[in-house]
């Protein structure tokens, strides 16, 4: 009796490959001791090659970051994958090429002051065009939001998600018309010289072009500490402002409760955009890092960095701030080393096996609560 | 007249929830808005608070026409709903529930002296001031949802159902509570199931049947008539 009970109770094949998440989980196992295999390995046959990588994974990571904060804030307050903010991050990086290229925005101070030292300068001019970048993304955000999105509120949510799409679309084919960004690939101008340095046990030093770099020596660029310097900056001002300013509350009120929220006199309507035009920011500052560190810009190039920030903020746990910019170092990482170890056409291959991996065994990503949504 | 609502029809889609109430409150009362489940209290509330539409009707807050106001300009005026169910965030502090609930009121110096105040009257909150909102039990929530209310400096609290749910000492504690702020000069619309609660503190009441007025008066009457509370609201 009891035997055939069990029999009868057995699970199926479906269920265990799919509802108990036997499938991700053997592909993470698989993957993750390949990984780590291949980590170990590459790290003890050249360590140096290994920190080489990781350095240039944080950079990248950082970028992610900026991006990721974006669609998890976003999807935070009104639950929208906005699929149009990787082209917000182009348009971004477009901003900063012409206040460079064209507007001299960069050499402002130095040609107000020219006998201020140039590192200064220098500073300020970047910050500059990155501020310039920065508002006007916002800018476009906000009125994105206010066409495409706001009328959609209480629509069926599929309806705002084939929005975003369109949206999407819009900004880059707009972009590539000819008297807009143009459909070219178009080479960056940054705002300041690159200096690199070597790194090594014997001590630090300058490279100067045209030498070759001295053995077992790790190089890093200013435009490496430019990123995580103003990633990290603008990740502190944000988490200042989310978690201290009476508007982040507002934010964070609204993303719990939009009916209660409105009960304490909040605007929602206006929460909503001024969290867009966040994003959008962080995003307009990546585009800018991200056009500095490959310097290249063309219509299309928000897809792909904005996929992966995609990724990441899943794999934080989207509606996760914390979790975004752990996801996005996460991926930074995994690109750069697959790149590295495995093959470069690769690392898109796995970046977009993450995502497969998290949605199968923990669609809620790393920090990310079950959701508790209201019907 | 504080409050004035005159044919107050409200729809959610086909549903027609209020089919043209009438009542009025005046300055420094509390008057209850009682029936059963689904007859219209939250609604009206709701509608009050700007958060649901008027189809036909008219509003009228210290003689002005607040129809058509936007939700927080009915809060700017100082008409504050404290919603059925708390609805406390539950992923902001204690203290941040508070400081949400002085969203219009943003002088820094003013908030540390009304939240001193809300804590001299609901000690446990100032205990548990830096616990997120949805680790509180039930009544330590009702009590965050009034202290929050109270924040926005309302001239009239809109309170729904504030016993809901809680133990028969904590109710008692409420409506004391209740009662105190009334006192202090703060008119009250107290929507409530638990009629016999509501009447011993009213002024005045209504009684809601399927979103129409069936009967209105005295409080003190209504409570004391066998037959009204029989018919309308369960028996004692
Ligand atoms: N969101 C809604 N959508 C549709 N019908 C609703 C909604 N909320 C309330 N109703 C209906 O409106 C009527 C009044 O509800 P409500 O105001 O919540 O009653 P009460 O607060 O007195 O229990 C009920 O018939 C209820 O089913
Ligand atoms: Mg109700």
């Amino acid at each position: 009796m009891s035997v055939s009970s069990t029999t009868a109770n057995r699970p199926s094949l479906y269920d265990l490959i799919i509802k108990r998440g036997w499938l991700g989980k053997g592909l993470l196992i698989v993957v993750g001791l390949l990984a780590l295999w291949k980590i170990v390995v590459s790290l003890l046959a050249n360590p140096t090659l290994f920190l080489q990588q990781v350095i240039n994974g944080l950079q990248l990571g950082f970028v992610y970051a900026l991006i990721a904060l974006g669609y998890t804030m976003v999807y935070g307050i009104v639950r929208l994958i906005n699929f149009a903010h990787g082209d917000v991050f182009m348009v971004g990086a477009f901003v900063s090429f012409y206040g460079i290229a064209r507007f001299q925005l960069h050499n402002w101070l130095s040609n107000l002051a020219p006998n201020l030292p140039p590192i200064l300068t220098q500073a300020v001019g970047t910050l500059s065009v990155m501020a310039v970048a920065m508002a006007i993304c916002a800018l476009l955000a906000f009125t994105i939001e206010r066409i495409a999105y706001k009328p959609l509120r209480n629509a069926p949510r599929i309806s705002a998600l084939i929005t975003a799409i369109g949206v999407s679309f819009f900004l880059e084919y707009f972009g590539a018309l000819k008297f807009v960004f143009t459909p070219n690939f178009i080479t960056y101008k940054r705002p300041f010289e690159i200096t690199t340095w070597f790194v090594n046990t014997k001590g630090i030093g300058q490279l100067i072009q045209g030498d070759t770099i001295p053995e077992g020596s790790v190089i890093f660029s200013n435009i490496f500490i430019i990123i995580v310097i103003a990633s990290v900056a603008l990740l502190m001002a944000l988490n200042y402002i989310v978690q201290k300013t009476r508007v982040g509350k507002a934010m964070r009120a609204v993303a719990y409760d939009k009916q209660t929220a409105r009960l304490m006199g909040i605007n929602t309507d206006w929460i909503i955009s001024f969290t867009f035009m966040i994003g959008a920011a962080l995003a307009g500052a990546a585009g800018m890092l991200y056009a500095v560190a490959f310097p290249q810009v063309f219509f299309w190039m928000g897809i792909i960095p904005g996929l992966k920030a995609f990724v990441a903020a899943v794999l934080g746990g989207i509606g996760s701030i914390p979790g975004a910019v752990i996801g996005a170092l996460i991926m930074g990482q995994a690109e750069v080393l697959s790149a590295a170890y495995i093959s470069t056409p690769m690392r898109d291959a796995i970046a977009f096996s993450i995502l497969i991996i998290v949605l199968l065994i923990r669609p809620t990503g790393i920090f990310g609560e079950p959701s508790r949504e209201k019907a | 007249m504080m409050l004035n609502v005159q044919n107050l029809h409200v729809y959610y889609g086909a549903i027609h929830a209020l089919k043209g109430l009438n009542f009025h409150l005046e300055q420094g009362e509390i008057v209850t808005l009682i029936g059963a489940n689904g007859a219209g209290k939250s609604t009206t509330l709701n509608a009050l608070s700007g958060l649901l539409a008027a189809r036909e009707g008219k509003l009228e807050f210290e003689g002005e026409d607040i129809t058509r106001t936007p939700a927080q300009d009915i809060v700017r005026r100082g008409v504050i709903q404290v919603p059925e169910g708390r609805k406390i965030f539950a992923t902001l502090t204690v203290m941040e529930n508070l400081e949400v609930g002085a969203y219009l009121h943003p002088d820094k110096a003013q908030i540390e002296k009304d939240i001193e105040s809300v804590f001299k009257r609901f000690p446990r909150l100032k205990e548990r001031r830096n616990q997120l909102g949805g680790t509180l039990s039930g009544g330590e929530q009702q009590m965050l949802a009034i202290a929050r209310g109270l924040m926005s400096h309302p001239k009239l609290l809109l309170l729904d159902e504030p016993s809901m749910g809680l133990a028969p000492i904590l109710v008692e504690q409420i409506f004391e509570i209740i009662r105190d702020i009334n006192d202090q000069g703060t008119s009250i619309l107290l929507v409530e199931q638990n009629a016999q609660m509501a009447l011993s503190i009213a002024d005045r009441a209504y009684v809601l049947e399927t979103g129409q007025v069936v009967l209105e008066g005295d409080a003190q009457e209504i409570l004391h008539n066998p037959m009204v509370m029989e018919a309308y609201l369960g028996g004692h």
